[in-house]
Formats: C-alpha cells, sequence, structure tokens
C-alpha cells in the first residue's frame, strides 16, 4: 500500500470490470465569452442545465436527440454477438417444442416453522425502531422487516432526529447492512483467525497493562454518544488510569466545539430553531444536510418557507416566508436553497463574520480586516439591516469547517440579536467527551512515535485511510507493537493491524446513541449478525477484563442505573419499543459570556493564493460510505457527478488556468501533491477548489476500491477544512468522469415556474392556463371513468432542497440496481427517481433549483398509445402501470415519453453488476418481496409505490372502508425531510394532495402537451430582499428555441 | 416454347401451399395443447412430499377447518403452513409410533423444518393474496378443488393467467357466502346468479378494477 495515493490515470485505458466510458481526449474548452453572451441574451429567465449544454457540445445533443445515445453491447462475456444469437435461436427451438425451462416452473419448497414465533405472519412485514448514527450523532429509524430480514429504512416519527423522514445516509445504511464485502472474519496478520484465538491472544496482555495501570494502552474511537459506551470507557480509565482515550473523526466539530470555548469558556452544543426564525443567514454551514440534526433542521427549515400547505385548504401563501441568506466556500444544498447566495472562499468568512458582528454593535478585535472585496456592500448593508429588523426572529449559523472564531462572533451575534433562548438555545454537549479531536490525534500519533504504545485498539473510524496524511499516522502505528482494528469492512486500517475484528453493524447489534438534542434511543439488532460481528461495548468489556458480558448485558446494566431497577423491565421495553427514551432530552442552559474577539492566527502563506477546501462527500461522508453502490451512483447534488470526485473549480478560475472539464491536474499543498480531475462547477468562489473527502480508497470491497482520489493526502493538519497557498498544475491527462446532469433532458422547454413572495402577491395568477392541470383540453381519447380512488402527488419545489434522499428511498423500496460508472456514463443509470439541477442566472454565480422528476403518471400517457404489446396500460385508479412480464424491450414508450423518466434495463445488471459477475447471495435478502426484480430488455418506472397501493386497498376492501388519507405513503415520500412529496387521492376532496392541487402554486409539468399528468408540481418561491435584485421576475420568458426546432427546421 | 413445369405440379404446388398452412396450423394448434397440458401446467400432478400427507382424512374425515393448519390465510398475502409444532399438538397424542409420521417426529425433535414441495406455485411476477379472496367470498374450493376428496394434494386447476381471468373478469360467477369460504361441494355455493351479484354487490367488489394488470402483477 503505497501512501501517496496518487490518481489511477495510467489505468485509465485498461479493460477493467468498470471500464470508464470514454471522454474524448482532445480537452473541449468552453467558448467562455461565448456563454457569457449566450446567457447575457437569453436573459435572465433563462434556465439552463450545464454548461455543455449551453454550449451545445455534440455529447448534448446526442444525449438530447436519443436517449439512450448507444445500444446494448454484449454482457460482459466473451461470447460474440454472433454465438448469442445461435444460443438463442437454438434456445428458442427448444422451447418451441415445450422442453425449455421457461414453460414448466421449477420446484419450490415451503419451509414452515418448527415452533411458530409470536407476531410474524408470513407476507406481512413487522417494523422495529432502531436508529443510525452519522458522525456519532443519532437519527431514529423503523426498519421494514419481512420474516427476520430487515428490507427497508424509514424514518421513525416520534424521533426528534427524524420525525419519520431520513437523509440518503440512514437509507443506504441497510445495503452497508448486506454488503457482500463487508468484514466477515477475524483476522490476524492477514489470515483467518476466530474470536476465541483473539481473546487469548489480547487477555495474555492484560495482566501486564494491569501492572503498569493501562499505561501503553490507547484506544481510539469516533464520536461517541453512547451513553454506555462513555460510561464502559469512563469505568476503564478509571480502572487504568494511564490508558489513554483519543478520538478522531475525520468530518469533526473541533471548531465548533473550540468556537463555545473561546464564547463561554466550556463546551456547550447549539440547538437550532430553524422554524421560528424568519432571517437564517448560513456562513458556509451545510445545515440542511449532515449536520447533527439535519434531518429535523430541515423540516424546521422548509416549515418556515413552505407556500402552500396541506392544512391551508386554499393552498394560499403563508404570510411570512423565512429568507435565507447562504455564504457558501462551495456550492451545496444551503446554497441553493437561499435567496440570497453568496460565494466566498472559505479563509474569507470569518473577516465577513467580523463586519457582521462590528456592524451589529458587537466588540470586535481592533486589528480586524477589512470585509472581504467579493462581498459587495450592498450585499451586507441589506443582510445586517435585515438581522437588526428580526430581532429574536432571526439565526446565524456557521459551519463546521469554519474556524473557531467564526463559531465564537456567530455565538455573539446570536446573542446580539437577542436570539438565545428563542431560535436557538444552548445544551450541554451531547458526545459523551468532548475534546479536541486533532489535538486528541496527534497526540497519539506523538505518543506511538514515541513508543510509548504498547497495545492500540481502534474502536471504529479508519485513521490510516481518514487521517491527514500530514501526521503520518500510517507509518507510526507500525511501532505500536499490538494492534486492534474493529470495523465493518477490512480497510485501510485493518492492513495495518494485528489483528482485525468484525464489527457488528448498526442494524444487527443492541447498542444506544444520543440525537442532536440529547434525546437518547436504544437501538435494537434487527437480525443476528450474519457475520459474527463484535461491538465496541464486546472489545471495550474485553479490555476491563468481562469478555463473558454481552452487548445486550452491558447495555442492561447501564440503562438499569439510569432508568432505576423498580419496573425496569417496563421503562426498558416502553423505551426499545418507541425507539426514544423517555425524558432524555438536554435541558437548556445559560453558559456564562466570556468572549473576547480575537482574529485567527494565519499564516500568511495560507492566506493568499489559490484555495483549496475539504469538504466532505455529499454521497459517501468521509469515505466509511465508499462501498454502497447506492451512494456511489447516487448523482451529487450540485455536480451531478458520480462515482468519482473531483477538483471543483469555477468557471472563471478554470477560464483563467485554461482547464476544461476531465482535465487531470496536479495539486500541491505544503509539498505534498494530488493528482484530480477537473470539474467546471457554476457558483465555487474564484481562486477556490473544492475537493471532496471519501474516495480513493485503497483496502475497501470491490465497490469502492480504487476510485476517486484520496484528499486526506493533501489535506492538512488543520482544524478549518481548507488551506490557501495551492498549487495547480496542469498534466495534460484526461480522465472521464460519469456526470447525469445531460442525461433525460426534457430539454430547454419552461419547467420550472419561478416567483417570488413579493410578486406572488400582486400576481397570484401568474402560472398560465396552459400549465395549470388543463382539465378542459379536447383530447382525441376517451376520458377515463371517474373510480373510487385516483392517485396523484403533488411535488413542492420551494421546499425541495435537492438531498436526493427520496432517489435512494426509491432504489431500496424498488429493488433498484445500480449499473456501474460506465453505464452511468452512456446514460443508463436505473433511477426511477431523479432531481434534476437546473441553474438561472450569469454562469459565474447562477441560482439553483432542483426538480425531482420520476413518472407523472399521464392521464393521456403517450407511453401507452406505443406499446406494440400492451405492456403499459392504465389502471382504474389512473397508474400508468408497467408489466414487465409483458415487456419486450422495444423501447418505444421511453422514447415518446416526454418526461424521459422511463428506464431500460439494457445489461441484467442486478444479477450481473461487478461482484465479479455473480449475484452476492447476501444482496438477495435485501430484495423488497412485495417488487418484482427486473430482468435484462425489460422497461422500468415509478410505479406510485403500487405495491404499497395494493397492501393499503386489501387492508381497506376487507374492512370494506374507503382508503384513508395517509394511508399509502410512497417511499420517496416517506424519506422526504421536507415533506415536499404528498401522494393520495385526488378525487377525495378532503384530501392533502387534493388541497395542494387546488393551490394557485399547482401546475403540471409540460402541460402544454395535454397529457395530464398525475404528478404535478408546485411553483417554486424565493424570498428575495426587495433592496437586492431579485432572482426572479413574473415576466414570462419567451420560449426558448430548443435545439430540437433546429433540428426539425434544418 | 416447351412446358418448364409438368402439369401435375399444379396440383403438387396446392398440396405444399395447404399442407405447408395445414402444418404450420397443426404445429400451432399443437404447441398450444402442450402448453395448456398438464404436462406443463402441472395440473392434477401429485408431488413427493416428506409426509403422504391426506387433506380428505384431515377435512373430510375429521372435520378439521382450513385454517387450523394454514392460520393466516384471513391476515396474509400467504395461507401459511403449520409450524411442526401444530401437528404435533395431535401426533404426539395419536399416531405417535406412525413410521410415516417419522419425519414430523424428526423435526420436532432436531428442530429441522419439514421441506414441503410447492403445489400451487404462481409466477414470481405474480402476487396473489390470500386474505383478499376469503374476505370477499371466494372459497378455497375455487381455486384449490375438492381439497376434501384429495388423499394427496395436487392442483386441481392450471394456474395459467387466462383461467385467473374467468374469475376477475366474473367474479359474480364464483363469489359465496363469506361462511361457506373453508365449506366444500355443491351446498357451500351460492345456489343462485341473482344471490351471487347481490354478494358481489355487499361485498363491493367492484369488477372493472379485477381486470387491471397492476392488482396481480408490480
Amino acid at each position: 500500500m503505497s501512501d501517496t495515493n496518487q490518481y489511477p490515470v495510467d489505468e485509465r485505458n485498461e479493460p477493467t470490470d468498470r471500464q470508464a466510458p470514454p471522454c474524448s481526449s482532445e480537452p473541449d474548452a468552453f467558448d467562455w465569452d461565448m456563454l457569457r453572451e449566450e446567457l447575457s441574451s437569453g436573459g435572465e429567465q433563462r434556465m439552463w442545465r450545464s454548461l455543455d449544454e449551453l454550449s451545445k457540445t455534440p455529447e448534448v445533443l446526442s444525449y438530447v436527440q436519443r436517449e439512450f445515445p448507444r445500444q446494448a453491447g454484449e454482457l460482459n462475456d466473451p461470447a460474440s454477438r454472433r454465438s448469442f444469437l445461435k444460443l438463442m435461436a437454438a434456445s428458442l427451438g427448444l422451447a418451441g417444442i415445450g422442453l425449455s425451462g421457461c414453460l414448466r416452473q421449477p420446484e419450490e419448497k415451503i419451509v414452515p416453522y418448527v415452533r411458530q414465533p409470536e407476531e410474524i405472519i408470513p407476507g406481512k412485514p413487522l417494523y422495529f425502531a432502531t436508529c443510525t448514527t452519522l458522525g456519532g450523532y443519532a437519527t431514529g429509524l423503523l426498519v421494514e422487516s419481512h420474516l427476520g430480514r430487515p428490507t427497508k429504512i424509514e424514518g421513525n416519527p416520534e424521533h426528534p432526529a427524524s420525525l419519520g423522514a431520513t437523509d440518503a445516509f440512514a437509507q443506504a445504511a441497510i445495503l452497508s447492512l448486506y454488503d457482500p464485502d463487508r468484514s466477515q472474519t477475524v483476522m490476524y496478520a492477514g489470515r483467518i483467525s476466530t474470536w476465541s484465538e483473539f481473546l487469548t491472544a489480547i487477555t495474555a496482555e492484560l495482566p501486564a497493562l494491569r501492572e503498569r495501570r493501562g499505561r501503553g494502552l490507547a484506544i481510539l474511537t469516533e464520536t461517541i454518544t453512547s451513553p454506555t459506551l462513555a460510561d464502559q470507557l469512563q469505568k476503564l480509565i478509571k480502572d487504568l488510569p494511564e490508558a489513554r482515550w483519543h478520538q478522531y473523526e475525520p468530518v469533526g466539530r473541533d471548531n465548533v466545539r473550540a468556537g463555545a470555548k473561546l464564547a463561554f469558556g466550556e463546551y456547550v452544543e447549539t440547538v437550532y430553531h430553524f422554524d421560528l426564525a424568519n432571517v437564517i443567514l448560513s456562513l458556509d454551514a451545510e445545515f440542511l444536510t449532515g449536520m447533527p440534526g439535519s434531518v429535523r433542521y430541515a423540516r424546521d427549515f422548509s416549515n418556515g418557507r413552505r407556500m402552500a400547505q396541506p392544512n391551508r385548504p386554499t393552498g394560499g401563501p403563508s404570510p411570512a416566508m423565512t429568507r435565507l441568506y447562504a455564504v457558501e466556500s462551495t456550492p451545496g444544498l444551503t446554497g441553493a436553497a437561499a435567496d440570497h447566495r453568496l460565494a466566498l472562499k472559505a479563509r474569507d468568512v470569518e473577516d465577513l463574520a467580523r463586519a457582521i458582528a462590528a456592524r451589529l454593535g458587537g466588540e470586535v478585535d481592533a486589528s480586524a480586516r477589512d470585509v472581504p472585496s467579493d462581498v459587495p456592500a450592498a450585499w451586507l448593508n441589506v443582510l445586517v439591516g435585515d438581522l437588526q429588523d428580526h430581532r429574536d426572529k432571526s439565526l446565524v449559523i456557521a459551519g463546521d469547517g469554519q474556524p473557531a472564531a467564526v463559531h465564537a462572533l456567530v455565538h455573539a451575534i446570536n446573542r446580539r440579536l437577542n436570539n438565545v433562548g428563542r431560535t436557538i438555545e444552548y445544551v450541554a454537549p451531547i458526545e459523551a467527551e468532548p475534546v479536541d479531536q486533532l489535538a486528541s490525534l496527534s497526540e497519539l500519533v506523538d505518543l506511538m512515535r514515541n513508543g510509548e504504545v504498547t497495545l492500540l485498539v481502534v474502536l471504529g473510524g479508519n485513521p490510516v485511510y481518514n487521517a491527514p496524511h500530514e501526521l503520518e499516522f500510517a507509518r507510526h502505528c507500525e511501532r505500536v507493537p499490538f494492534r486492534v482494528h474493529l470495523a465493518q469492512d477490512f480497510d485501510e486500517t485493518s492492513f495495518r493491524s494485528h489483528w482485525h475484528v468484525p464489527c457488528a453493524h448498526e442494524l444487527e447489534s443492541w447498542g444506544d446513541a444520543r440525537a442532536f438534542d440529547g434525546t437518547a434511543t436504544i437501538r435494537q439488532p434487527l437480525i443476528a449478525p450474519l457475520y459474527g460481528g463484535r461491538t465496541a461495548h464486546d472489545l471495550v468489556a474485553v479490555l476491563a477484563g468481562h469478555p463473558e458480558l454481552t452487548t445486550y448485558q452491558i447495555l442492561q446494566n447501564y440503562w438499569k442505573e439510569r432508568l432505576g431497577s423498580d419496573g425496569f423491565a417496563k421503562r426498558w421495553n416502553r423505551a426499545v419499543h418507541d425507539g426514544v427514551v423517555a425524558d432524555t432530552r438536554a435541558e437548556p442552559r445559560t453558559p456564562e459570556w466570556k468572549f473576547v474577539d480575537r482574529v485567527s492566527r494565519r499564516d500568511p502563506g495560507l492566506q493568499a493564493g489559490l484555495e483549496i477546501t475539504f469538504p466532505p462527500d455529499p454521497t459517501v461522508w468521509d469515505g466509511r460510505l465508499a462501498n454502497s453502490g447506492w451512494l456511489q451512483e447516487l448523482p451529487k447534488p450540485l455536480t451531478k457527478l458520480t462515482w468519482d470526485n473531483a477538483a471543483l473549480v469555477s468557471p472563471k478560475t478554470a477560464e483563467r488556468l485554461g482547464l476544461s472539464n476531465h482535465d487531470v491536474v496536479e495539486l500541491s499543498l505544503a509539498g505534498r501533491t494530488l493528482r484530480a480531475p477537473v470539474w467546471i462547477l457554476p457558483g465555487q468562489p474564484n481562486d477556490s477548489i473544492a475537493l471532496s473527502l471519501g474516495y480513493g480508497r485503497t483496502q475497501c470491497g470491490r465497490i469502492g476500491k480504487g476510485i476517486g482520489v484520496n484528499t486526506s493526502v493533501l489535506r492538512p493538519a488543520r482544524h478549518e477544512w481548507f488551506a490557501g497557498a495551492g498549487v495547480l498544475k496542469s498534466t495534460g491527462l484526461r480522465y472521464p468522469l460519469s456526470v447525469t446532469q445531460n442525461h433525460h433532458s426534457m430539454e430547454g422547454r419552461d419547467l420550472i415556474q419561478i416567483t417570488t413572495l413579493a410578486d406572488f402577491k400582486k400576481h397570484p395568477d401568474f402560472i398560465d392556463q396552459e400549465h395549470r392541470h388543463p382539465e378542459q383540453s379536447p383530447t382525441l381519447y376517451p376520458r377515463h371513468e371517474e373510480p373510487e380512488n385516483a392517485w396523484g402527488m403533488v411535488i413542492d419545489q420551494t421546499a425541495c432542497i435537492g438531498c436526493n434522499a427520496c432517489v435512494i428511498a426509491c432504489q431500496a423500496e424498488n429493488n433498484i440496481p445500480i449499473v456501474g460508472k460506465e453505464q452511468v456514463g452512456i446514460g443508463r443509470e436505473m433511477h426511477w427517481l431523479r432531481v434534476d439541477r437546473y441553474y438561472r442566472g450569469g454562469i459565474d454565480d447562477p441560482d439553483t433549483y432542483f426538480q425531482p422528476v420520476m413518472c407523472v403518471h399521464c392521464e393521456n400517457a403517450p407511453c401507452e398509445l406505443v406499446c406494440p404489446v400492451a405492456a403499459t396500460v392504465h389502471s382504474h385508479e389512473g397508474l400508468n402501470q408497467m408489466i414487465y412480464n409483458r415487456c419486450v424491450g422495444t423501447r418505444y414508450c421511453s422514447n415518446n415519453c416526454p418526461y424521459k423518466v422511463r428506464r431500460f434495463n439494457f445489461l441484467e445488471y442486478d444479477a450481473l453488476f461487478d461482484y465479479g459477475g455473480e449475484q452476492a447471495p447476501s444482496l438477495k435478502l435485501l430484495r423488497n418481496p412485495d417488487v418484482t426484480v427486473r430482468s435484462r430488455g425489460v422497461m422500468e418506472k415509478c410505479t406510485y409505490c403500487t405495491q404499497r397501493i395494493s397492501a393499503a386497498r386489501i387492508e381497506a376492501q376487507k374492512q370494506n372502508r374507503p382508503i384513508r388519507d395517509g394511508e399509502v405513503v410512497t417511499a420517496c415520500q416517506q424519506a422526504c425531510p421536507v415533506q415536499a412529496i404528498v401522494f393520495g387521492n385526488i378525487r377525495d376532496r378532503d384530501s392533502a394532495v387534493a388541497h395542494l392541487k387546488a393551490s394557485p402554486l399547482n401546475y403540471s409539468l409540460l402541460g402544454e402537451l395535454n397529457t395530464l399528468p398525475r404528478t404535478t408540481h408546485l411553483a417554486c418561491f424565493r424570498n428575495p430582499h426587495p433592496d437586492l435584485e431579485g432572482p426572479a421576475t413574473i415576466d414570462t420568458p419567451p420560449v426558448e428555441r430548443t435545439v430540437i426546432d433546429r433540428l426539425l427546421n434544418e | 416454347m416447351a412446358q418448364i413445369f409438368h402439369p401435375s405440379m399444379n396440383t403438387f404446388s396446392k398440396a405444399t401451399i395447404f399442407g405447408g398452412m395445414f402444418l404450420l396450423a397443426s404445429l400451432a394448434f399443437a404447441w398450444d395443447r402442450i402448453n395448456r397440458s398438464a404436462y406443463v401446467t402441472e395440473a392434477d400432478v401429485v408431488r413427493d412430499q416428506p409426509v403422504p400427507f391426506s387433506h380428505e382424512h384431515h377435512v373430510s374425515g375429521l372435520g378439521i377447518d382450513c385454517r387450523y393448519c394454514h392460520t393466516t390465510v384471513e391476515t396474509s398475502p400467504f395461507a401459511g403452513l403449520p409450524a411442526t409444532e401444530t401437528c404435533m399438538s395431535c401426533h404426539s397424542q395419536i399416531w405417535k409410533d406412525s413410521p410415516m409420521l417419522a419425519p414430523v417426529r424428526d423435526s420436532y425433535r432436531t428442530g429441522q423444518p419439514l421441506k414441503w414441495t410447492r403445489v400451487h406455485d404462481l409466477p414470481d411476477f405474480v402476487y396473489f393474496d390470500h386474505s383478499i379472496h376469503v374476505a370477499k367470498g371466494i372459497g378455497c374450493e375455487s381455486c384449490h378443488g375438492r381439497v376434501d376428496r384429495m388423499p394427496l394434494m395436487r392442483r386441481a386447476h392450471s394456474l395459467q393467467m387466462s383461467w385467473c381471468l374467468e374469475c376477475h373478469g366474473h367474479p359474480q360467477q364464483f363469489v359465496r357466502d363469506v361462511d361457506d369460504i373453508y365449506k366444500f361441494g355443491k351446498a357451500a355455493q351460492a345456489t343462485s346468479q341473482e344471490q351471487r351479484v347481490e354478494l358481489a354487490q355487499k361485498y363491493g367488489i367492484d369488477a372493472r378494477q379485477l381486470l387491471d394488470c397492476g392488482i396481480c402483477h408490480r
């Protein structure tokens, strides 16, 4: 294993399993002047998807003209097309005389229980409350289990961090449970070993350790909120006072902690109430995803912005709408949702924060630097004025990557604005042992370097990979004579450890964790460990000399102390059942104010020059999720990049440096270098490069190994997630990236209705009749009769934050396969639900809009008319059904679909994807048994979760009653943190969905085609400050001449 | 110019053209018959089972209700197969030394489940739900035949889609009183057409929807 993780450029032409799509070796440099001119002539209103689209590259034209630019190739086998045809002819012949296996079904067995367990009804799923953690903080879940086999994750409505929703990471946790590449045995020095051998080995170390009062023992954990594990560790340290407990979380919150320490002299946790704020300022904070509590925060935030609400029968606008100002160092969800977004280099945020604090009357360091030149004076004035106008109804939040000073200044601003106790509250730290984690890790490295560590136990985490390589953790850990690593995968750190112990997945082990507001959850397992995994509790118990204790016993012992042994069983059962332990929410407190502002001391060298930022990846996070195919293939919200990370640069910087997409550049920072491909991203601050974490894994499963670049190589051992004085060098090499932004284009039509709150008040009927549900439009086809249930959906584009949770939820619910980088590169991704991202405005700093699009279930469905075998037909309830077993794969339907929502299974993705050509048996357990697993040559698309409709219909019919509103919840709706998706019976006038359809904001996508979509969208609202130029006006733009129009005319 | 073809070619060509058409038609007919034959549909084929369980004996001989063993038929898509425990609730007392029941006793003792061969096996792209059928007045007999007269279990019908559609197209032909679901024979069937139409109405069977593809396929 090499430490200098070089980009695998030299391998790119080798025919590997996961071949990258070809990209032209000639850089297709954009004509920047032409692009800028094109946009300025098109007017501010023009919506565009990508720079390629604007410059009409041949690639984009091929996507527009043909949905799938290439025909199906061969399966990955040596058989040629000719031999394939020969075989097919032979098998057809056999089929003809009735000998083929497809006529007679294979024999199947039924295996009943020997003793029937209680509660289990074969064919009916059960739901169990549990939780998942990211960065240590819990999100409550309800997990669907079929005959003891968890299949789908949903949010726990009773859990404060979930409220019934989840993020994409939690949705994908089910795949990591069944990941065939998970570590399956205890390993010693690279050989298969056993738990008992490990016990023998480590127990032999313990007496000496005890004699030395624990000296030489170092335990490294990630952030821990588990009260039980913390209790175990604290008792262990008490027992062995010389032992050390270190913590390191790669996407850590050191700055948050240090900021609190600066402001209050102690660690406090901030809990936000976005729903109570009217003006929100985010200083490089991505609070809509990834942060502790972000699922809840997204819900609160959207509640303050939602225009049409189901409980407001007219669907009219709410009187007030939260206004969000976002300062961002790289485009993210928060900036996309903002009314006023400012792209600012990460290092300039502190100066801005100080300027705001000063203008609000706070006492700041006299040596404060000037307001950064990238901040327009008008912008700052309006922002400060707006904050002042909304005292105690505003909220300012700083990003985890910003230095402590920014956090402290934000505390000061919130204090000045009287927000404390209203929109924000302070609570005691949620994590068990708040420390400066980077210092803690450095200290561990020092101890190891000096040979003072004799036993290193790494409980979770992967420091060899994700600790900044500047610290040389990998080199120094070699000096420790006994190294143990507990992890779910045999990863880089396992590779460097003597003992590797497989860690039980969160869904297969007992445990506990706390949420952002302190609420504790007892995590119950859904299934016994598939591969005999152990937990951190087990390992600590072994160190404490109690290997006989099970995790369950340890957990119960701890909670018996907490809950009291009187009536414990009842309280325990209630806590496990509910997924929350009652009354564990942290109490608000008022910490003492001790802040003295001081400008962060910064190396002047880092201050200037090219800035490089290291944000967590929006899909694979810090790399722990790298082996999740779902997350790898999930288009990142802003870049729409899959299967890779890239150096994101702004158009201006690209222009200045002569870079184009797919160019490989060499980045250096303080002597460390890294090669990475370039992606030009509108909205990125100039002279700032964003390199997300989480890629370039070298010891990982088959999905995540060797893709992307490991930015830990470059990442400095600093608290801030950025550094200056980077050097960029062109290499002349090219590397293909698979980006989905040009796929499934509806091409230039008027797709997103946008307005502002102010304009809407003047013109509430701004959506023209054509885009409303055009009930009265004439049609040659007979109207469908009115059924009892008419299913329909509304998607609120104001609420949608583009977080992608729905995409993964749909993938999990509907057995959707992944296809791999090469196939994505040629437009064959299978996601039934896509989130389109549109830009509006100039190429340098456009506004961003998200539009989730799945099959809209047209009443006059163009696809149904062209299917030669009636494989896609209309149901009486208005579902556009796709009947897989009838489909012969002509793809006419997809061709005729104006929404581009049909997906064709070109190769047998489900069976063949990349696990060495065989379907991993563990992945079969993942399948939703209520949904057909589709094969090659079959078209598929969103079904409105027809299996869930069926289940609800059957239950209602058995009781001879209509289906109640809210009884059918689609997977995407369930997962959505902001409740942007509402589904139900539109014939029922009292249903939530019918109320929304009656809203003046409701419009049909491509309504002018008279397809009468059952899924409609609510216009996207923004609430810009009247004194700043708004992102939208109501003048309807001239309909853009599309490429198709031009082609037709030529 | 001399004739190229002998006059007999007229007859020959007619024979080959019509004969060929006849041959194709008969091949198509034969294929169709094969596809509907018991060979392919496996209707009336008795399967090997670990224990030669007689429904005839248990149902008509002893009068045990279907739901005693198929416990989840009213609540779940799957009617349910009895746990070994259920068999042993009687067979620990009666026929407790019968060699035929040795696999049941072994299963109970070792904890290894019995492996029955599925007799009514729908393709995996069909999602059949027992609970709604019994709730809406479709008796066991309608699909499973006279189970009370089957010493060994076999399929009574082809289970092909055309057979399903006979009922899904005209449910009022087959519906019976829900009290008679688990009974067999003529007496259990609703006697008159009017009665059946009335029942279908009472149960709220919406016949239009029953032909939607998505009712069974998803």
